[in-house]
């Protein structure tokens, strides 16, 4: 393999996979499947900001699933009130002006519980982060205007120039040019030499501190950045479903976004997006292989049991096996295994 | 504000508070000894509750169920630190996390798969099914009772384990000096097995527990998890101590603040808004209580003093 | 990697838009989590509709794919986008709950496709958000709480405590009591619902006996039944506060009740728009059929579905199997040529249908199965109270 390597070819197939199949789908008629590769990119996005303070930075957040829903809601409350009147600050059908609110709130709640969070270590960050998601996902059942328990419909996606958002390949294409971007910022801020502060920091903070740094504003500007790419995120999967609810801020999703990271190769470029489309991939595959073994499992279990087999319903099974045995297994996740062992 | 009804509520506080500890002290067990973090804790309290639903109908006898899954959940705690815990003690905390995350999804499927969907009711012998009189309001369910019971008999059973015995002896030295324990010729693998297992039938003790009341239910170990951590957080992660106090005073906020908080909030705001924002804020008080807690005190209430 | 997006490519060209139907029907309901048990026995009643069908109406075939919102709004509008956009079906319905219905509505319509619910009845979804290709073989939510409200009046109940899940549903549940019941509300609670619903209510019961009310109505719908229903009992609450319930002690709670012997709910009495003891050629073979396949009674749940799948095979017959002329299948839809179990069948304005509402009491059936028997009519020919928001 002269020239490039193993990294940057992972990195052009996967990118330009992604560039090239949405368009394949829609004239294949598997319009849904655009549906898909949106939810991965976005999702990419979210695990890639995680990715900044995990993978880089080593502080593990388990709360990062409330900056997406922070994100969300930042279109879907502006999209509310411009439909049905009322807090005529914030009502508006503006992509900007919606973009600039869930970035900067996300930023905002980044930043503030960023520096109480960021006194802790080890397994209290871990849970103090989780603690301030489970916080918002509250605050949001408790706003009955907006739906609370019930979620959000947002009858009108934001309005951009030139970009029409209820067209789903300019949606996707959307996403997928910010994809590209925020793998971009996470790039440059890791090669610069706040960067190298950061990773400093995660593999030796007293040596860091030694140095003169200050590295708990280091890490809290991480956190911020990180924060309020996820609320971008967030605010690109309002547009995209249409549909919030407090469910998008579960602790099980900020596990997800985690998983992604880990999946994928944590404190690589390529790996929170690696991570992501498989995730996305697992879950669809999976269900397709077990509605293939249904009929074969089907008269087994319709004479032990007498009930009926859904055997799709129980994807979460092999799903579960999966992530364990990548843990257990492959260390560096996906990226690790393209590498190989030499790093 | 009415005596009885505040009593009442305090006790129920109470008996979730114990409760919450059976679940917590599993947790802070592991997590202080093994240095392990289990989010599949819950899920052994879930397999705790079907597997003695199971056997209650199958036995007729509740009491008998409950001593007949406390090995069987032991048992199920054996084989996951045997085949997966054990691979990650040398891990970092986020492994732990993701590993045991998928472990949650495995059990709760196999519970599905095995029970079906639609849980279990468990019926208490007839003694239990009765109620404790006092007064015209004073009405509390005798199995409440039991429950507050069996939690401060497990916490003082836990306190003289720890303590007073030589078993307790080797968990405390195996929590600071891993190397010492091995030196005074004790397998610490054996040792650390056990304390997986125990930590499995106490949280498959508060789902058994607490299945009479609310049903065997799939997922029901999910919402418990992570209230438990947020009692060894707030208790110091590690400490028994701090388990125990930890568990009470969630337990207590918890209960009042979905009791009296509507009431409160209709000082200042409309009854309607009241009724839907208190759940949610009584919801959110544990954790603001936690995020509290750690700003002023990053280890917790009782940090151990190891480590 | 790319051996993985293959995998996916490959799938997608497997399940591509299939030939062999000529009318596909998308069932969304819940198939994992607590919530299947309601999920379930929609599912068997769609199994034996097709089966008395013989798979056909009109000499055209008839496919169900179901979907599982996995008791969530947000997964049940993945499931309805996944029906409408891959597997392209014609009519979408099913839907336990409120709140997935409210979420997945535009997936549905906006396609210009027919959302048919076989349960869940959101005001907003008989009012303002009312739509021409919407359908429901259910009720409105607030319409068995108001009928429960007039049977509460007839009694004589002056004062009552309200309990209900926090949701779409509970809430209208709620708002249907108070439109009717005539007395004093003293205290309410509405509770977390959900996958992480909450599940014990001693805060909430201590509450309710020191309220002073006469009587507490509650909603505790599938998952949460039993729990409910146990720890009234364990309470001793039966003498002192009775108890008054909708969607609560049903044919999903009833069997696990019986299994854990709380003869408690023997003689309680909830209201309903349908029962197994309707006497109607249709329900007759319904009830018998479905107790002979799959062993147990079927519930309100699993006749709606029933009625859900006849309404739309009359619709399909009725324009022999074009679903592309759009209005002949609105308007075979709204004619409601079939069979319903319900009896009578037709739909007020709002396309929801217009029906009588019963009283009915738990009874132990001359099997020794616990079931339930119709007492009273509490309202004929019932229209829902959103019915006029709705312009269309």
């Amino acid at each position: 393999m002269a020239g490039l390597s193993r990294t940057a070819l992972a990195t052009i197939v996967l990118l330009g996979l992604l560039a090239v199949l949405p368009p394949i789908f829609v004239w294949t008629g598997n319009a849904f499947y655009v549906d898909l590769a949106t939810r991965l990119v976005i999702l990419g996005i979210a695990a890639t900001s995680l990715n900044l303070i995990l993978g880089y930075g080593g502080l593990i957040s388990f709360g990062h699933a409330a900056f997406l829903g922070i994100g969300a809601y930042g279109v879907g409350i502006p999209a509310y009130h411009a439909i049905f009147g009322g807090f005529p600050a914030v009502a508006s059908f503006n992509g900007f002006f919606q973009v600039l609110l869930s970035t900067g709130v996300a930023a905002l709640f980044a930043l503030i519980t960023g520096a109480i969070c960021l006194r802790t270590k080890g397994v209290y960050f871990i849970m103090i982060t989780m603690a301030f998601a489970q916080m918002v996902y509250y605050f949001f059942v408790s706003l009955s205007t907006y739906g609370a328990d019930d979620g959000l419909v947002i009858n009108m996606r934001s309005e951009v120039p030139l970009i029409d958002l209820n067209a789903p390949l300019q949606l996707y294409y959307l996403c997928f040019a910010s994809l590209v971007a925020a793998m971009l910022i996470v790039r440059t801020i890791v090669n610069s030499r706040f960067g190298m502060v950061l990773q400093g920091a995660k593999g030796n903070p007293e040596r860091m501190v030694s140095m003169g740094y200050n590295i708990f504003r280091y890490r809290l500007t991480a956190y911020v950045i990180s924060g309020a790419m996820a609320g971008y995120a967030g605010a690109l999967l309002g547009n995209f479903t249409t549909f919030i609810s407090p469910d998008m801020m579960d602790w099980t999703r900020s596990g997800e976004l985690m998983f992604m990271v880990i999946l994928g190769g944590a404190a690589t470029t390529l790996g929170p997006v690696m991570g992501a489309t498989l995730f996305i991939v697992l879950e669809e595959v999976l269900q397709i292989v077990l509605d293939w073994l249904e009929p074969v499992a089907e008269p087994a279990y319709t004479a032990l049991t007498g009930r009926d087999l859904q055997l799709e319903v129980y994807w979460h099974l092999p799903f579960g096996i999966v992530l364990i045995l990548v843990v257990l297994f492959v260390r560096g996740g996906l990226m690790g295994l393209i590498r190989g062992r030499r790093d | 504000m009415d005596i009885a009804l505040l009593v009442l509520q305090t006790l129920n506080g109470l008996q979730l508070g114990l409760l919450l500890f059976l679940v917590a002290s599993g947790l802070t067990l592991v997590f202080g000894i093994l240095d392990f973090v289990n989010l599949a804790h819950g899920a052994l309290y879930m397999l705790g509750a079907f597997v003695c639903a199971s056997l209650t109908l199958a036995t007729g006898s509740f009491l008998l169920a409950v001593l007949l899954a406390l090995p069987i959940t032991g048992a199920a705690g054996y084989v996951i630190e045997r085949v997966v815990a054990r691979n990650l003690y040398q891990r970092d905390h986020l492994d732990q996390v993701l590993a045991t995350f998928g472990l949650i999804l495995v059990i709760d499927t196999l519970v599905h798969i095995l029970w079906g969907p639609e849980g279990m009711a468990v019926p208490l012998p007839d003694i239990l099914e009765g109620q404790l009189r006092v007064g015209e309001n004073f009405v509390l369910p005798v199995y409440r009772l039991v429950i507050i019971g069996t939690g401060l008999a497990v916490a003082a059973g836990l306190y003289w384990l720890v303590n007073f015995t030589r078993l307790g002896m080797l968990i405390r030295a195996g929590a600071s000096n891993r190397r010492m324990v091995s030196a005074l010729g004790v397998d610490i693998n054996t040792l650390f097995t056990f304390v997986f297992a125990l930590g499995a039938m106490l949280a498959g003790l508060a789902g058994m527990l607490i299945a009479p009341i609310t049903e065997a239910s799939i997922g029901m170990g999910n919402n418990i998890i992570i209230t438990a951590f947020v009692v060894i957080i707030v208790g110091g992660i590690g400490s028994m101590k701090g388990a125990f106090v930890g568990a009470l005073l969630i337990g207590l906020i918890d209960t009042l603040g979905r009791s009296f908080l509507d009431s409160f909030f209709e000082l200042f705001m409309s009854t309607a808004a009241a009724e839907t924002s208190a759940p949610a804020v009584s919801a959110m008080l544990i954790y603001i209580i936690m995020a509290a807690v750690l700003a002023v005190r990053p280890q917790g209430l009782f940090p151990p003093k190891v480590r | 990697m790319k051996r993985t997006l293959a995998t996916l490519l490959a799938a997608s060209m497997l399940s591509s838009p299939a030939w062999a139907e000529d009318v596909k029907i998308g069932f969304v309901t819940t198939l994992s989590t607590g919530g299947a048990v309601i999920g379930n026995q929609m599912k068997n009643a769609v199994d034996l509709a097709m089966e008395h069908l013989g798979g056909e109406a009109g000499g055209h075939t008839l496919e169900v794919i179901f979907g599982d919102d996995q008791f969530a709004p947000e997964a049940g509008k993945q499931a309805t986008d996944k029906l409408v956009k891959q597997d392209d079906v014609d009519f979408v319905t099913g839907y336990i709950w409120s709140n997935v219905l409210l979420a997945s509505r535009n997936s549905v319509v906006n396609a210009d496709k027919f959302l048919i619910s076989a349960n869940a009845g959101p005001s907003q979804m008989a009012g303002v958000l009312c739509h021409p290709n919407f359908f429901s073989t259910s009720w409105q939510n607030d319409q068995t709480p108001m009928a429960m409200g007039e049977v509460l009046n007839q009694l004589g109940v002056q004062s009552l405590y309200v309990m209900a899940p926090n949701y779409a549903a509970g809430n209208d549940m709620v708002a249907g009591v108070e439109r009717t019941f005539a007395g004093e509300i003293v205290g309410k609670d509405l509770t977390k619902w959900g996958a992480d619903a909450q599940l014990d209510f001693s805060a909430e019961l201590a509450k309710a006996r020191t309220s002073g009310a006469e009587a507490i109505f509650v909603f505790y719908p599938g998952p949460a039944a039993g729990a409910f229903a146990r720890q009234y009992d364990q309470l001793g609450l039966a003498d002192e506060l009775p108890l008054y319930s909708v969607f609560t002690v049903d044919a999903i709670s009833l069997p696990r009740l019986q299994e854990a012997g709380f003869e408690a709910v023997i003689g309680s009495r909830t209201t309903q728009q349908w029962d197994p003891t309707l006497d109607n050629a249709a329900n007759k073979r319904f009830v018998d059929d479905y107790k002979a396949t799959y062993g147990n009674y079927p519930s309100y749940y699993a006749a709606q579905s029933y009625d859900a799948i006849m309404l739309i095979a009359s619709a399909v017959e009725a324009v022999d199997g074009d679903m592309e002329d759009k209005d002949a299948v609105r308007e075979a839809l709204r004619a409601a040529e079939f069979d319903s179990v319900r009896g009578e069948f037709r739909f007020g304005p709002n396309h929801l249908p217009i029906q009588d509402f019963y009283l009915r009491e738990v009874i132990v059936d001359e099997d020794g199965v616990w079931t339930t028997k119709v007492v009273q009519t509490v309202f004929e020919d019932h229209q829902d109270s959103y019915a006029e928001q709705c312009n269309m």
